[in-house]
C-alpha cells in the first residue's frame, strides 16, 4: 500500500534580503504561504525541487516541507519550525513577516501547542 | 586599550574590500553557495531563519564608547535597532540584508572593529576574562596575550580550513571567568617557582552533543613559547581531527579517541620541530602590544566612600544593587560594575539602541572610556569610581539597564534559539522570560542567591548549559518542543559538566519545575550562605530530582 | 584541466604519478608523486631528492590538510614543485602559495566560472599584519 503523502512546499531563503521566500507554480518567489506550488505526491515534489535547486542566483537552501491544507485548500505549517519560519521571533511580533503583516499573519495548524 | 597600528587598519579596511567583491562573486555566479558559505562565515555572516545575522567581534570583550555608539549606530542604520551580545563576547545583529552587510563592515572598521572569523571552521574570535584590567584577583591582564593569539590567528594561511571551529580562551586571574575548561585551547595565565611569567594550557574541552572538561596538556609554557606551541596544537588537530562526521570533529574529540598522554608527545613533537623564532613574535611588537592594555590614570582614593555609603543608606534598591553589580577593583575606591542586559522579561543580552548610547556615555564620563562584554551577555563597566556609583546607577534606572541580578536567578544566559536561529531545535528566549517574571522580586532573587541558569536551543550548547548551575536544553520530540534540564553544572575553575535529571518537560511546565526546585533548594541548604551548587554537591541529584518531577504529587 | 600558476592559466602537461609506496621501486629520478590527504608527510622524508613534484589531493576545498601536509613538506627540505589537485577555489590560492605551494590544478567548470583574474586578484590582498612583520 502507497504510504499516505504529506502535501509539500518548496521554501527558501532570498538571496539578497535573506527573508523566507516559497516557490509558486511559476517557479518564481513568493514571501506568502499561500502563494506556494503545492506538491501533491512524490513525483511532484521532486519536480518542485528540481526546479528549484538551480535558482542559485535568487535563493539559497531550496527545501520541500511539509504543509497541511486548510478547507480553501490552502497550505499551512505543521512543523512548529515553519510556523515560526511564516511570523518571525516569537518574543518579538514586532518583528518579521508577522510585523508587516499582523492581520495576515499565516493561518496557524490547530493543533501542535504553540 | 588596543589600538590599531597602520597594518591593522590597512588590513581591515582591505578585507571588507575583499568581502565586497566576494558578496558580487557570489551575485554573479563565480562563486556558488557552497563556496561563498565558508567565506561568509569567516566574516561573521550567518544565514538564519528569518534574515542573515552578522556576528561582530568584540575581541576579549573590550571596547571604548566610540566604538559603542558605532554598534549602536549600526542597530538603527542597517537593522531594527537592537544588537544582541553572545556568550562568546561578539555581538549580533539579527537582520542585515547581504547587500548592506560590506557597508557595516566598513563602518566598523572605521573604529577598529570587525567581523573576522566570528564564524566557520577557523581560529574563532579570543575571548577573555570580562573583568580583564581591573579585578583585584588579577595575576596578570590577559588581553595582550589574547591580542597576540587573535593577530597570529587572523587570516592564518594553513588554519581557515580546520576540521571544526576552534575557541580559545584566556584568563589572568585564578578565578576563572573566561570558561577556559570548555574551550578548544584555554590559557591560564600564571608564573613558574622562578617567578618568571607563562601559562597553563589547557586543550579539547568543549560542550555541544559531546561535553568535555578540558585536559591540561603543559603545566607551565614560557611565554616566549606561546605562538609557536600553538601552532603545534593546531597543526596536529590540522592533520588528525576527524572529518568524517562534524560530530566529531572538534579538538575534545580527538583528544578523547587519542588519550591526553598521546596526543601531547604528538603536540610536543611537533613543538620540537618548529623554529620557534620565526613563528613568535619579536618582543619589541609584544612589548608595543603590553603597552595598549597599561591601566588609566586611577585617582589616589579611599577604600571607602562617604558618598556612597550616605546613598545606600538612603536608598535601599540602589543598596541591592550596589551588593549585587558591582566587583571588588584592583585600585581602590573604584569599582567594576556589571550593566545587566538582563531586564526582566527583556530576551537575554539584547541591547537596543538607546541603551547602546546609555552605556557609551557613561564608559566616557566614569569608566576611562572603558567597557567590556562579557560571555554571561551582560555590559561592564571596569573603571567606575565608589563616589560615581550613584550617578551612574541613576543613568542605567532611566534606560532600563539596571536591574540588580548579576549571578542570581533572572541573570540567564540564552541563546538566541528557534525565534532566530536556523539550527535551533527549540526556544530559549520565551523560556528565559518566564523564568525571569516568576523570579523578577529582587528580594526574593537575592535571598535565592547565586543561581547560574543557562539555556541552549539545541545540543550545539551556545547557551553553555552544560556548565549551568541548572542547565535547559531544549530539543524536538515528537514534534513539539521539550526540555532537558541538568544540574550541577559549574563554569568556573572547577568546571563540570550538569548531570541530567530525567525525562525533559514541555515548554509550560519549564518554570514551574524551576519553581520546584528553587523550593527545594531553600528548604535544603544548610544557611543562607550556602549556594545552590554547594547544596547540590553537598546533596546529589536525588533531593532535586525529587522536586522536580514532584508535580503529579503536588497536584494530588 | 588547467594549472593555475605565476604566468596565468597553463594547460596541465600529461604526468604519471607514482603513489607513495611505489617511490621505492621507480628507478627514475625526477619522480611525479600523488599524496592523498592523509599521508604524513614524514613517509615521504626518505625519498625526497628522487622527487621533482609531488601532487597533494584536495578531496574538498573545506579540507585544510594539505596546506599542513605542504608546510611539512617544506620543512623537511623539499625543493622540487608542491602541486595542490582537486579542488580550490581562487580566494585560496595566496593561502596555498604562503603554505609551500607552487602551483593549483583546477578542473575546466572552475577555470571557467572562476577565470585567473580572479585567482590574480586574490593574490594582491592585503596580508594580515602578523604575516606582514613575520616576513618583514
Amino acid at each position: 500500500m502507497a504510504k499516505l503523502f504529506k502535501p509539500k512546499i518548496i521554501s527558501a531563503n532570498d538571496l539578497l534580503a535573506g527573508d523566507v521566500v516559497y516557490m509558486n507554480s511559476g517557479y518564481g518567489w513568493t514571501r506568502k504561504l499561500a502563494e506556494a506550488a503545492i506538491a501533491h505526491d512524490e513525483n511532484a515534489a521532486d519536480a518542485l525541487l528540481e526546479k528549484a535547486e538551480p535558482q542559485q542566483d535568487k535563493v539559497v537552501g531550496p527545501y520541500l516541507a511539509d504543509v497541511a491544507l486548510d478547507d480553501d485548500g490552502r497550505p499551512f505549517p505543521t512543523h512548529f519550525r515553519e510556523k515560526f519560519r511564516t511570523r518571525g521571533p516569537s518574543n518579538r511580533v514586532d518583528l518579521g513577516k508577522q510585523a508587516t503583516n499582523p492581520e495576515r499573519r499565516e493561518p496557524l495548524a490547530a493543533s501542535g501547542g504553540i | 586599550m588596543y589600538r590599531y597600528d597602520e597594518f591593522d587598519a590597512a588590513y581591515v579596511k582591505n578585507r571588507v574590500k575583499n568581502f565586497r567583491e566576494q558578496v558580487n562573486r557570489r551575485i554573479d555566479g563565480s562563486l556558488t553557495e557552497d563556496e561563498f558559505k565558508p567565506l561568509r562565515l569567516m566574516n561573521g555572516l550567518y544565514l538564519q531563519l528569518h534574515a542573515y545575522m552578522l556576528r561582530v567581534a568584540i575581541p576579549y570583550g573590550t571596547l571604548n564608547s566610540r566604538q559603542m555608539r558605532t554598534l549602536a549606530m549600526i542597530a538603527t542604520k542597517y537593522d531594527k535597532g537592537y544588537g544582541h551580545l553572545t556568550t562568546r563576547q561578539n555581538i549580533q545583529y539579527n537582520w542585515p540584508a547581504l547587500k548592506d552587510v560590506p557597508d557595516i563592515l566598513d563602518d566598523l572598521a572605521d573604529v577598529e572593529m570587525h567581523a573576522i572569523q566570528t564564524s566557520g571552521n577557523c581560529i574563532r574570535n579570543v575571548t577573555a576574562d570580562h573583568f580583564a584590567g581591573a579585578a583585584a584577583d588579577e595575576i596578570e591582564d590577559p588581553r595582550p596575550t589574547a591580542e597576540i593569539v587573535r593577530q597570529w590567528s587572523t587570516e592564518h594561511p594553513e588554519f581557515l580550513y580546520l576540521p571544526r571551529k576552534f575557541k580559545v580562551a584566556v584568563t589572568g586571574s585564578p578565578n576563572d571567568r573566561a570558561v577556559t575548561k570548555a574551550h578548544d585551547i584555554g590559557l591560564r595565565m600564571l608564573r613558574n617557582n622562578a617567578g618568571e611569567p607563562g601559562y597553563e594550557v589547557i586543550v579539547g574541552g568543549g560542550l555541544g552533543r559531546s561535553p568535555f572538561v578540558g585536559k591540561v596538556v603543559r603545566d607551565f609554557l614560557p611565554k616566549a613559547d606561546l605562538l609557536p606551541y600553538l601552532e603545534a596544537i593546531l597543526r596536529v588537530y590540522n592533520l588528525q581531527g576527524r572529518r568524517d562526521n562534524k560530530y566529531k570533529a572538534r579538538i575534545k574529540i580527538l583528544v578523547h579517541e587519542t588519550g591526553t598522554d598521546e596526543l601531547r608527545a604528538m603536540i610536543e613533537e611537533e613543538f620540537a620541530k618548529m623554529d620557534g623564532p620565526s613563528i613568535a613574535l619579536d618582543p619589541s611588537e609584544i612589548e608595543r602590544i603590553e603597552n595598549y592594555f597599561a591601566p588609566p590614570q586611577f585617582s589616589d582614593l579611599p577604600a571607602e566612600s562617604v558618598a556612597l555609603s550616605a546613598a545606600k543608606a538612603a536608598d535601599a534598591e540602589f543598596a541591592t544593587w550596589v551588593d549585587v553589580n558591582t566587583d571588588a577593583h584592583k585600585q581602590s575606591g573604584y569599582t567594576i560594575v556589571t550593566v545587566s542586559a538582563k531586564a526582566i522579561g527583556e530576551a537575554p543580552g539584547d541591547l537596543t539602541t538607546a541603551q547602546m548610547n546609555v552605556i557609551a556615555d557613561l564608559a566616557e564620563q566614569y569608566s576611562h572610556d572603558e567597557l567590556r562584554i562579557s560571555h554571561e551577555q551582560n555590559a561592564i563597566l571596569p573603571h567606575v569610581k565608589l563616589d560615581d556609583l550613584p550617578a551612574v546607577h541613576a543613568a542605567l534606572v532611566e534606560a532600563g539597564l539596571a536591574t540588580a541580578n548579576a549571578n542570581l536567578i533572572s541573570d540567564i544566559i540564552a541563546c538566541p534559539g528557534l525565534d532566530y536561529c536556523a539550527l535551533a531545535t527549540a526556544r530559549s528566549i520565551p523560556v528565559a522570560q518566564d523564568i525571569q517574571r516568576r523570579f523578577s522580586d529582587p528580594v526574593r532573587a537575592k535571598a535565592i542567591g547565586e543561581f547560574k541558569i543557562k539555556i541552549s536551543g539545541c545540543i550545539n550548547a551556545c547557551g553553555h548549559h552544560h556548565v549551568g548551575h541548572v542547565g535547559i536544553l531544549g530539543l524536538e520530540k515528537a514534534g513539539i518542543e521539550n526540555y532537558q534540564i541538568t544540574l550541577g553544572g559549574d563554569h568556573t575553575e572547577t568546571t563540570a559538566i550538569g548531570d541530567r535529571a530525567g525525562p525533559g518537560f514541555s515548554f509550560e511546565q519549564v518554570g514551574p519545575a524551576i519553581e520546584r526546585l528553587v523550593d527545594a533548594y531553600i528548604s535544603l541548604r544548610a544557611d543562607e550562605s550556602e549556594r545552590f551548587i554547594d547544596t547540590y554537591r553537598r546533596l546529589g541529584l536525588e533531593p532535586f530530582k525529587a522536586a522536580l518531577y514532584n508535580e503529579e504529587k503536588e497536584a494530588a | 584541466m588547467p594549472l593555475v600558476t605565476k604566468q596565468g592559466f597553463q594547460p596541465t602537461p600529461e604526468i604519471t604519478y607514482v603513489l607513495v609506496e611505489e617511490i621505492g621501486a621507480a628507478n627514475q629520478a625526477s619522480l611525479a608523486v600523488s599524496v592523498p590527504s592523509d599521508t604524513d608527510a614524514a613517509v615521504l622524508a626518505p625519498h625526497l631528492e628522487k622527487i621533482a613534484l609531488i601532487g597533494i589531493d584536495f578531496p574538498s576545498f573545506a579540507d585544510g590538510r594539505g596546506f599542513s601536509i605542504a608546510l611539512r613538506l617544506r620543512r623537511l627540505g623539499f625543493e622540487g614543485e608542491l602541486r595542490a589537485r582537486g579542488y580550490l577555489i581562487s580566494d585560496q590560492y595566496p593561502h596555498a602559495m604562503a603554505c609551500g605551494f607552487d602551483t593549483v590544478e583546477i578542473d575546466d567548470e572552475m577555470a571557467e566560472r572562476q577565470p585567473y583574474e580572479q585567482w590574480k586578484a586574490a593574490t594582491e590582498k592585503v596580508l594580515p599584519p602578523y604575516r606582514v612583520k613575520r616576513a618583514g
